[in-house]
């Protein structure tokens, strides 16, 4: 069984910092961590072959930076790892994104991709999806739960108000939530056997024969950032020192004058 | 020279700190209050290659080097001082003497075990009346020419792990008439009859650890279980000792940082005279202080541990790094839990275990006293 892992860097931190001329991340001094729906991804693939075998490449798309992401999952026990780094993808919106990590993953081969469900910092959940859909092959979102019997995974599917378990044969794609596996923590030893393996770079000639530079960059992402702006901050509020009946009554009448009820 | 860490130890550190606030630092308080130490975390530490960090990975161990190990001593003590010193006598005591001295065999039966995350070890020198005079060993190993054999007897007391541990590294006298140099070692196995560990001992600090007195009645040991020749037991216990003082260093600079790291969260919060106690320019300055002399004890102990990696002779750094270190981890977390005020000599807060915990840094794989006779001798005064 040959499995893929994307994973994205992304900044440790809730408060992602904007560059306000580029609208673009600001990476410089904030810690850069595996994102943790794809770190639960790696830890299920991982699982995955240790129940049926096989192997688990990881692949990432980044600046040179992201090596460490990548040492850190060969170090959590990943067979091998690729980083996708070249000028040309700069900038990639996520349909971009999707298209240059497709066309790697044709490149590698694969029975099962796993994606997370969403980065931290863009919060769009849509890269796993495009890459399905780019390979054509099937997907299944929201993984909480992933069991395998031969080439049929069985899933448990997070959903608004319920669950949905869908079978699905590989080849497919999996996008999990970060509940589906605690990660491991690396292996002290894996660490080190890290360093010392190759990570594979792959810039544009790497992929030219399934890329269109038009359709890849900046300049070919369909998503245009027009302004991005900082959540302002909300005033104090009013508080009330009452007893709970009259504070309900202040609430009730505050909503009725705002005409929210 | 260059004082950055490498990538490899960098990730590892990473791994380490993690290790530490998840996995450590949640039990530490219960760990002391109990006085006993978690056995799920012993087997998590073997599981991630925390008990086998500077060894090859040809005898199953992770393949580090001692700064790899200085890393983690640093990060895991941070957390909880009782788990470093677990760390650190399995890794820095046992096992180093059987990889220094160790026959290829030996290493085989003995070592790879112990590194592979299988078993627990520790080592037993310091007897009721044998401390920093180690040479007065009354424990006896005498051999049974017939049986190619030695019936060890004797009591050692102190020996840390010795609760928990399958692999025992004891001396013993096999020719008392050439004092030092009739002290032999042998690796002794938990279930071999005759061997009996004692309650643990109450102590002032590092309460989680295990910390026994070991019994030894006729305790026989096969031929193929000496370290090294008879008579070299004396220098393989230097030797590991030597090495161990660079974790020691390395576990005192991890209870100085975690005590500051703790104190400084706390007067960011802690409101008197109408402000945060951080904004008072005598707790900033304090602060100042401290974390530069955890710097510098950081420094010799870093040192410690490349001198040692580059296969110098690190004795007297090692002494230098551990008098030092010892000496700040003291001095700080005295400081720490004087910025706490009331609230820092509570048990609710880590600083006042963290004091208690570094009175020991200053006593044990040699006490200060000894140190200062290991830089004073290396500094060829008289």
């Amino acid at each position: 069984m040959k499995i893929v892992v994307c994973i994205k860097q992304v900044p440790d931190t809730n408060e992602v910092k904007l560059d306000p001329k580029t609208n673009r991340l600001i990476r410089d001094g904030v810690p850069s961590i595996i994102n943790h729906d794809d770190k639960s991804g790696i830890e299920a693939a991982l699982r995955l072959r240790e129940k049926v075998g096989g192997t688990v490449t990881v692949v990432c798309m980044g600046p040179p930076q992201a090596d460490v992401a990548l040492r850190e999952a060969l170090a959590m026990g990943c067979d091998e790892a690729h980083l996708l780094s070249a000028r040309e993808f700069g900038g990639s919106d996520t349909c971009a994104t999707a298209i240059i990590i497709s066309a790697a993953l044709k490149k590698i081969g694969y029975d099962i991709v796993i994606t997370g469900r969403q980065a931290i910092d863009g919060d769009t959940a849509q890269v796993g999806p495009q890459i399905a859909e780019n390979l054509g092959i099937p997907q299944v979102s929201y993984t909480e739960e992933l069991g395998i019997d031969g080439d049929v995974l069985t899933v448990k599917r997070q959903y608004e108000d319920r669950h949905h378990i869908i079978e699905v044969k590989t080849p497919c794609l999996l996008t999990a939530l970060q509940e589906l596996a605690e990660p491991r923590y690396m292996h002290a030893g894996g660490i080190i056997d890290a360093y010392e393996k190759e990570i594979k770079v792959w810039g544009f000639d790497d992929l030219k024969n399934d890329l269109n530079p038009d359709h890849i960059g900046l300049n070919g992402s369909p998503t245009k950032v027009v302004t991005s702006f900082g959540k302002m901050a909300k005033g104090a509020g009013t508080k009330l020192e009452v007893s709970p009946d009259e504070a309900v009554a202040a609430i009730i009448a505050k909503m009725e004058e705002r005409h929210i009820i | 020279m260059d004082f950055k860490l490498s990538k490899t130890h960098l990730l590892q550190q990473e791994m380490y700190r993690r290790f530490a606030e998840n996995e450590v630092k949640p039990l530490a308080e219960e760990m002391d209050e109990t006085e006993v130490f978690n056995q799920d975390l012993l087997a998590k530490m073997h599981k991630y290659g925390l008990m086998g960090i500077p060894y090859s990975k040809e005898y199953g161990g992770v393949g580090g080097d001692y700064l790899s190990y200085v890393l983690c001593m640093e990060e895991i003590s941070k957390a909880d001082a009782s788990t470093g010193i677990t760390i650190s006598v399995h890794t820095s005591l046992c096992c180093s003497c059987i990889d220094s001295f160790g026959t290829e065999e030996q290493k085989q039966k003995f070592l790879r075990p112990l590194v592979d995350g299988s078993k627990t070890g520790c080592f037993g020198l310091t007897e009721p009346n044998a401390g920093s005079d180690a040479a007065g060993q009354q424990t006896k190993a005498a051999y049974d020419e017939a049986k190619d054999e030695y019936v060890i007897n004797g009591t050692k007391i102190f020996t840390t792990n010795s609760g928990f541990a399958d692999t025992f590294v004891v001396f013993a006298m096999t020719d008392k008439s050439k004092g030092t140099k009739g002290i032999s070692a042998f690796v002794v196995e938990r279930d071999m009859p005759g061997v009996t560990v004692g309650e643990n001992i109450r102590r002032m600090g590092i309460r989680a650890a295990s910390n026994c007195e070991v019994a030894y009645e006729n305790v026989r040991v096969p031929a193929a279980n000496r370290l090294g020749k008879e008579g070299q037991g004396f220098k393989i216990a230097m030797k590991a000792l030597d090495g161990g003082r660079i974790g020691i260093a390395a576990q005192s600079v991890g209870i100085a940082q975690g005590a500051l790291e703790e104190a400084l969260k706390y007067v960011k919060e802690r409101k008197q005279f109408g402000k945060s106690i951080a904004k008072f320019q005598t707790t900033q300055f304090k602060a100042a202080d401290m974390q530069t002399k955890i710097d510098a004890a950081r420094l010799l102990t870093y040192r410690a541990a490349v001198t040692k990696d580059n296969g110098e002779n690190y004795g007297p750094a090692a002494a230098m790094a551990k008098l030092f270190a010892s000496s700040v981890a003291n001095e700080v977390c005295r400081e720490c839990v004087q910025l706490m005020g009331g609230y820092g000599y509570c048990r609710e807060y880590p600083v006042e275990r963290a004091l208690r915990d570094a009175k020991i840094t200053e006593i044990y794989e040699g006490t200060s006293e000894v140190m200062k006779m290991v830089i004073s001798g290396s500094m060829k005064i008289v």
